[in-house]
């Protein structure tokens, strides 16, 4: 019996994170057409999620295509359609590994970095002076950089994608000798827009996720040094939960 | 120097927003079929009527010695004859193929793709753009193939387990490597 309550109020309790986050994504979409005004905070904010995220990205870029090629090459090597390489790789990269890969590398280099901003910022109540000078916190602070995010977000799935697949050839064409002509015309015809598609909407929505999370957590931070470090660590981890499960439903409503 | 921290910062971001919009770019036109050719080379068309293409698509390529000389670029049905009408867009390089060639659908690798090989007849006359090649050979068809194998084997074996001389075999023994 007591079991049975505690479940039940655990679930209440997670009902109720589930509606705040909710309520939070909607008070940002509404202040965000305001926001956007202030383009020189926004730019910052992409600056500081994406350009900074760059360096991270590219090189597991380029990691994650060279394995694809080798693993890629070693097991169509089996079925004698070497060929296909390109196809297989540009397919995995676009629609699977550059949204998910990036969206878990931009949850840990970028999220946490909002979130614990953020949280510092609550824990040192810079938000509450805000508050008291009628500077709104979310509007000045939060908005601008869950758009940074927002926009950071599918760029750096586009660019992880393209190193991924410049990896893929090196390793598939320069070291293990598959014909480059193929490589590429079997890509393109079998590549279509469908599939480039996916891989966008998916980054989109994973941007999205991983920006609203970071700045959830960050700005409802308990204002202490634990409360700081709990919030970051619960960023990385409710984003990889969520983004894995979203990634799941987004393939099936693509099938 | 403030002013100049907020160049690099506009710079850095500026540069980053580029290039993510170049990697789209690349996906959407450099990946698909659908890319933007910038300069479309001259090409003329011809077309060929198959009985079974097989699985054919848009966009195989069309090769003579193996050389690629252009695409599929249309795949439609014919309702008179039952036939399938495939338009084949070769580059104007290669306009010199005899009017008496012939189109088969072959198979690249064991199970690969699908493309067009035209072998060169002995005409002296060419063929010129919305001409049709009319000797043509339908795709091989792996199920038909198998589908044959299949009927002679059990043909083959019901004869030898019939035959008078057939020794009784283990069950599991194949009967027409005893028969031999």
């Amino acid at each position: 019996m007591k079991l049975i309550r505690e479940l039940w109020d655990s679930l209440i309790e997670s009902l109720v994170g589930l509606g705040s986050v909710v309520r939070f994504l909607l008070r940002l979409v509404i202040e965000a057409p305001r926001a956007l005004l202030r383009l020189d905070l926004i730019s910052q904010q992409i600056y500081n999620s994406g350009s900074l995220s760059l360096v991270i990205i590219m090189l597991s870029g380029l990691f994650v295509g060279m394995v694809l090629g080798l693993q890629g090459f070693q097991l169509l090597q089996r079925f004698g359609s070497e060929e296909a390489l390109g196809t297989a790789a540009t397919i995995g990269l676009v629609k699977e590994l550059g949204p998910v890969v990036t969206a878990l590398l931009f949850a840990g280099r970028a999220g946490t970095a909002l979130a614990s901003e953020l949280g510092l910022m609550r824990a040192t109540d810079q938000l509450s002076a805000m508050e008291m000078m009628a500077v709104d916190p979310i509007r000045r602070v939060v908005v601008p950089r869950f758009l940074g995010g927002v926009i950071a977000m599918p760029l750096l799935a586009a660019i992880f994608s393209v190193i991924g697949i410049y990896g893929a050839q090196l390793v598939g064409v320069q070291i293990m000798g598959v014909d480059s002509g193929s490589f590429w015309s079997q890509m393109r015809s079998a590549v279509g827009l469908s599939d480039i598609n996916e891989g966008i909407v998916k980054s989109c929505i994973f941007g999205v996720t991983c920006s609203l999370i970071a700045v959830y957590e960050g700005y409802y931070a308990t204002p202490t040094a634990e409360g700081v470090g709990r919030a970051t660590t619960r960023t990385v981890v409710t984003s990889a939960v969520v983004i894995l499960f979203l990634d799941y439903l987004i393939t099936a409503a693509f099938l | 120097m403030a002013i100049r921290k907020t160049r690099t910062l506009n710079l850095g971001t500026g540069m980053f927003v580029l290039l993510g919009f170049a990697a789209l770019f690349f996906l959407t036109t450099q990946t698909t079929s659908r890319g933007i050719s910038f300069a479309s080379p001259p090409h003329y068309d011809l077309t060929a009527k198959f009985d079974n293409i097989g699985d054919l698509k848009v966009g195989a390529p069309v090769s003579m010695s193996g050389v690629e000389m252009g695409r599929v670029t249309k795949i439609a049905f014919d309702p008179k004859e039952y036939k399938a009408v495939v338009t084949l867009r070769l580059d104007a390089r290669y306009n010199q193929i005899p009017t008496d060639s012939d189109a088969a659908i072959y198979t690249q690798g064991l199970l690969g793709g699908k493309f067009i090989g035209i072998t060169a007849g002995g005409a002296e006359t060419y063929l010129k753009d919305k001409d049709q090649i009319d000797f043509t050979q339908s795709a091989f068809v792996l199920e038909n193939l198998i589908g044959q194998v299949l009927a002679n084997f059990t043909k083959s074996s019901g004869q030898t387990s019939a035959a008078p001389d057939a020794k009784p075999a283990a069950p599991d023994a194949k009967p027409t490597e005893k028969s031999k």
